[in-house]
């Protein structure tokens, strides 16, 4: 009972094309903006906006209505022409590309948009599965149904949604499903367009604890637009501020607080970054003392800082 | 090493004094991108696996590690030589691995399916007729509550409509009823000279345009072009919500988007099948001063001549009802869609595909009843 299955898949070896299967990225930077300007008549969106978004790390964007951080996603992935700039993602250039172009980097990202834009004929497992019939047409049907089915779960949805139709499942659970899709071809880089827009607290901050674990567990880059400071706080590693056409700062929350940009301050120390703020050290403290007998300090009597 | 998954088979017996089974290598990227390769091979094993060992493998994502986590399920074995990114993505997709997995709803056998698919058609044509006659009835009560309240009727929402579906379809209605009259004068010509009577090529063009064809075609143009806009517009806002959104803010959606429409059909196809008539009469004069020597001028005076009123007066008879019937058609199904886009379409084609069935119908209906009446 020696058998050698080696040699059964020579003729399989139709995977030596080059570029697949996609090293995964191993520079710094995922994705480089540079001199992105963004025009619409005479509204000038961007102007001459940088940004460099680190590997293994989760970017929030934030911004007041209208700064354009859905423009500057599009941009990215390539749904805009940018008026001028460059743009790079996962070492290739977008810009050069045409529009729809095959660059080599569609298979390698995940796009979650704001309404999960789910394709509505479609059941949830089948969504999932387009892309894996896109790009990797040779994977047998009962395998694509299967990791159709283990994405879903992953997403933190019941197995009976895998059969389920868009139209049948509520805001949150839709999210989840297009968190799914987005995760279907195992990819480096996800791009997240408020997720948690529209959901209750609870069902927000498991969307975000998932995120985290998801970004821990896959080792992904996480680009992730939101209004919701608590998402801000508890799961991003850096924080890029969409204003006057720019990004005028990026950093850690502490970093962007020592700043003294009226904008920054006021998002972060109106009344709801301070309760933001206050949540999460609550929730530190809990930790802590969930930890040890030493960190034993009730956050009552240990105000938040700059919660006054 | 980017020449794709493989995996060998070991007997373990070499490890041990009793055979427990083989120890399966995986070898090389265990990848969404390499996993079609191997996964039928994989599958095809039967035999004891005894351990499934992942140190061979250069690469690893979910879908790897989903692999091995339900090759090692379905043979009871122990998987060994993870590291840590793998032993990290088995403990996220482990607890899921092995189950059925059904992506479509369950399907019943054909046997149950047939009589299944009969019954729930002749509900949904049951439900149809129901729903038909309330959308009718609901109409005829908003038009009671319109005309009991006159003020709440909207007046520019209607001369819009009323600008998209008649003023907006002159040129193509102008053209197509241009070359129809066309066609008539010049096919008729052909077949009347075979008994010497070209002249009533003017009788043809006239009596046929104003009678029929012209209200008969403007319909359906407007079908095709005011029906399907109908249904697809309204059908959009269903999806959107922008119908409940109205509703909540106390606007009837039959008054503020039904009524303007059906209301705008109904004045302007008169005015449209009448023009179509004016149109395919000037084409037959046009083609017929060309190649039948009757000058222009004459042509038209002849129709004065040999065209009875009453032929004016069934096609106008006729052409509100057909607008009634394309406007009702292209608002009911608009409103009849639920759930998701592919519905739209849907229900957009069978608004058109119903209005020029009725039109059709209707008009044969009307030929027999103005000949009875004396109108022939």
């Amino acid at each position: 009972m020696d058998s050698d299955f080696t040699s059964a898949d020579n003729e399989l070896q139709h995977d030596v094309q080059p570029g697949s299967p996609h090293a995964r990225f191993r520079g710094e930077h995922p994705i480089v903006v540079r001199g992105l300007t963004n025009r619409f008549g005479k509204q000038c969106i961007h102007e001459d906006l940088e940004l460099k978004v680190n590997r293994g790390e989760i970017l929030g964007i934030v911004g007041g209505s209208g700064t354009g951080k859905s423009v500057l996603m599009r941009s990215i992935i390539g749904l805009q022409n940018p008026t001028a700039g460059e743009i790079e993602v996962l070492g290739r250039s977008m810009t050069d590309a045409e529009p729809d172009e095959e660059v080599g980097v569609r298979s390698r990202w995940g796009v979650l948009f704001q309404g999960g834009a789910l394709f509505s004929t479609l059941t949830v497992g089948e969504n999932v599965e387009v892309p894996l019939k896109q790009f990797y047409p040779d994977i047998e049907t009962d395998l694509r149904h299967e990791i159709a089915r283990y994405k879903v779960i992953l997403s933190g949805l019941p197995e009976e949604a895998v059969a389920k139709y868009p139209n049948e499942l509520s805001g949150g659970m839709r999210k989840r499903a297009g968190l799914a899709r987005a995760l279907a071809l195992d990819p480096e880089l996800l791009f997240l367009d408020e997720p948690t827009a529209g959901l209750d607290p609870v069902g927000a901050a498991a969307f975000d604890r998932l995120t985290r674990e998801l970004q821990e567990t896959l080792g992904l880059t996480v680009f992730l637009i939101t209004h919701d400071l608590d998402t801000l706080y508890e799961i991003c590693d850096r924080v890029a501020v969409l204003a006057d056409r720019k990004v005028i700062a990026v950093g850690t929350i502490d970093e962007l607080l020592a700043l003294d940009h009226p904008w920054i301050q006021e998002y972060f120390n109106g009344p709801r970054g301070r309760a933001a703020q206050a949540s999460q050290e609550r929730e530190q403290a809990r930790i802590a003392r969930a930890a040890g007998p030493e960190a034993d300090t009730p956050a009552m009597d240990n105000p938040a800082q700059g919660g006054a | 090493m980017q020449s794709g998954a493989h995996f060998s088979l070991e007997d373990e017996r070499s490890h041990g004094s009793e055979s427990t089974g083989a120890r399966l290598l995986l070898t090389g990227p265990y990848l969404v991108s390499t996993i079609g390769g191997v996964d039928r091979d994989l599958r095809s094993i039967n035999g004891s696996v005894s351990t499934v060992d992942l140190s061979g493998v250069t690469e690893i994502d979910t879908v790897g590690a989903y692999v091995a986590c339900s090759l090692a399920q379905k043979h009871g074995a122990e998987v060994v030589g993870a590291d840590e990114r793998a032993s990290r993505l088995m403990k996220a997709v482990g607890p899921s691995a092995g189950g059925e997995a059904n992506v479509r709803p369950e399907r019943p056998v054909t046997l149950a399916r047939v009589p299944e698919t009969v019954g729930e058609g002749v509900f949904e044509f049951g439900g149809g007729i129901k729903g038909l006659i309330a959308f009718i009835g609901a109409l005829m009560a908003s038009f009671g509550t319109l005309i009991l309240h006159p003020r709440r009727f909207r007046g520019k929402a209607l001369v819009r409509q009323m600008e998209l579906v008649g003023v907006a379809s002159l040129p193509i209605v102008g053209l197509m009823s241009f070359l129809i009259g066309i066609v008539v004068a010049q096919q008729g010509a052909v077949q009347l000279r075979q008994f010497g009577a070209e002249i009533y090529t003017i009788n043809l063009t006239g009596r046929l345009n104003l009678r029929e064809l012209g209200v008969l075609m403007t319909a359906i143009m407007i079908a095709g072009r005011s029906g399907s806009a109908f249904a697809a517009q309204i059908g959009t806002m269903k999806l959107t919500e922008e119908v409940d959104a109205m509703r909540t803010i106390g606007i009837s959606p039959m008054e503020a988007l039904i009524v303007p429409r059906i209301l705008a059909a109904f004045l302007m196809m008169p005015l449209l099948g009448f023009y179509a008539a004016v149109m395919a009469i000037i084409g037959g004069a046009f083609i017929a001063d060309l190649t039948l020597g009757i000058p222009f001028l004459t042509f038209l005076a002849r129709i004065q001549e040999v065209v009875p009123i009453y032929d004016l007066w069934v096609g106008l008879a006729k052409a509100p009802v057909f607008g009634l019937i394309v406007g009702i058609a292209g608002c009911y199904q608009g409103m009849q869609v639920k759930d998701n886009s592919e519905q739209v379409g849907l229900r957009t084609t069978k608004a058109v595909v119903q209005a020029i069935f009725m039109v059709i119908v209707l008009d044969a209906f009307f030929a027999v009843f103005f000949t009875k009446v004396g109108w022939a």
